[in-house]
């Protein structure tokens, strides 16, 4: 997705882990991902370098659909479409 | 024509189910080092990989074991040897030490500043986060003993039992992933 089509998404839920170090976003990332419906978008706001590597690899594994990353000035956000 | 593609599918059915038993989504670690950092590792690692929706079963074993200690729990009916023990090892996950660099306890003091001001979760809050994720702790029974613990004196933790080596080996062989910290 390109960057104008990322900050046109409304999130069903955004989970923040900002402050919260390796393991802490993808855990976070774990724990909401059960509270949305398949096809529903979630936000997670990180401010941890890692987490860009992480949580894209870890939708690969888990089959919901990574769409991007928006940089903000002292974290990241990024989204997925749950499978 | 139709039957053979019908007993081909049923042939490989078969087989796919052997497979699947034979190597769960399971990680299965035996945590043996009883050091600040290498605990710390063991639960980033099983804590990461619960995330991944994996099942996650940790063997601890032998210097380990000090870190499952519960400090506000005493037991009685120790011999001599044991209560030695008892006194010269660390007592619960606060008081274990680095492996590197602990300089009389000053490095291990700088580690969990760090570790603070990094924003790394604490020894604590990782073994609340464990049992939340269903996580199983097994302890060691032999080396338990051999170390003059007692189960009693182990902390409250929601999934740990206490076994022995064939638990592991069995735990291992089903496993995709092993490791030995």
């Amino acid at each position: 997705m390109t960057t104008e089509e990322l900050k046109k998404i409304t999130a069903n839920q955004i989970v923040d882990a900002r402050g919260t170090a390796c393991p802490g976003p993808l855990l976070a990332a774990k724990k909401a991902i059960g509270d949305i419906e398949s096809g529903e978008i979630l936000e997670i706001l990180s401010s941890d370098e890692g987490t860009k590597h992480d949580i894209p690899r870890w939708c690969e594994k888990m089959e919901h659909d990574f769409l991007g990353i928006l940089e903000e000035d002292s974290y990241s956000r990024l989204f997925l479409k749950k499978a | 024509m139709n039957n053979e593609i019908e007993n081909q599918i049923l042939e490989l059915q078969k087989k796919l189910g052997k497979l699947e038993k034979g190597t769960k989504d399971q990680l299965s670690m035996v945590v043996f080092s009883g050091d600040l950092d290498k605990i710390l590792a063991a639960m980033i690692i099983a804590t990461g990989a619960a995330a991944y929706d994996m099942k996650v079963k940790l063997f601890f074993t032998f210097w380990a074991i000090s870190s499952l200690r519960d400090p506000r729990k005493s037991v009685s009916g120790k011999n001599f040897i044991s209560k030695m023990f008892g006194v010269m090892l660390p007592k619960g996950r606060n008081k274990i030490k680095l492996s590197k660099m602990n300089m009389a306890g000053m490095g291990t003091a700088m580690i969990k500043g760090l570790m603070r001001k990094h924003n790394v979760a604490s020894l604590d809050d990782m073994f609340k986060t464990a049992g939340e994720l269903g996580i199983e702790i097994n302890i060691c029974e032999m080396s338990m003993n051999l170390m003059g613990f007692k189960a009693e004196e182990m902390i409250d933790y929601p999934h740990m039992n206490i076994c022995g080596v064939a638990t592991f080996l069995a735990d291992a062989s089903e496993s995709k992933v092993q490791l030995f910290i």
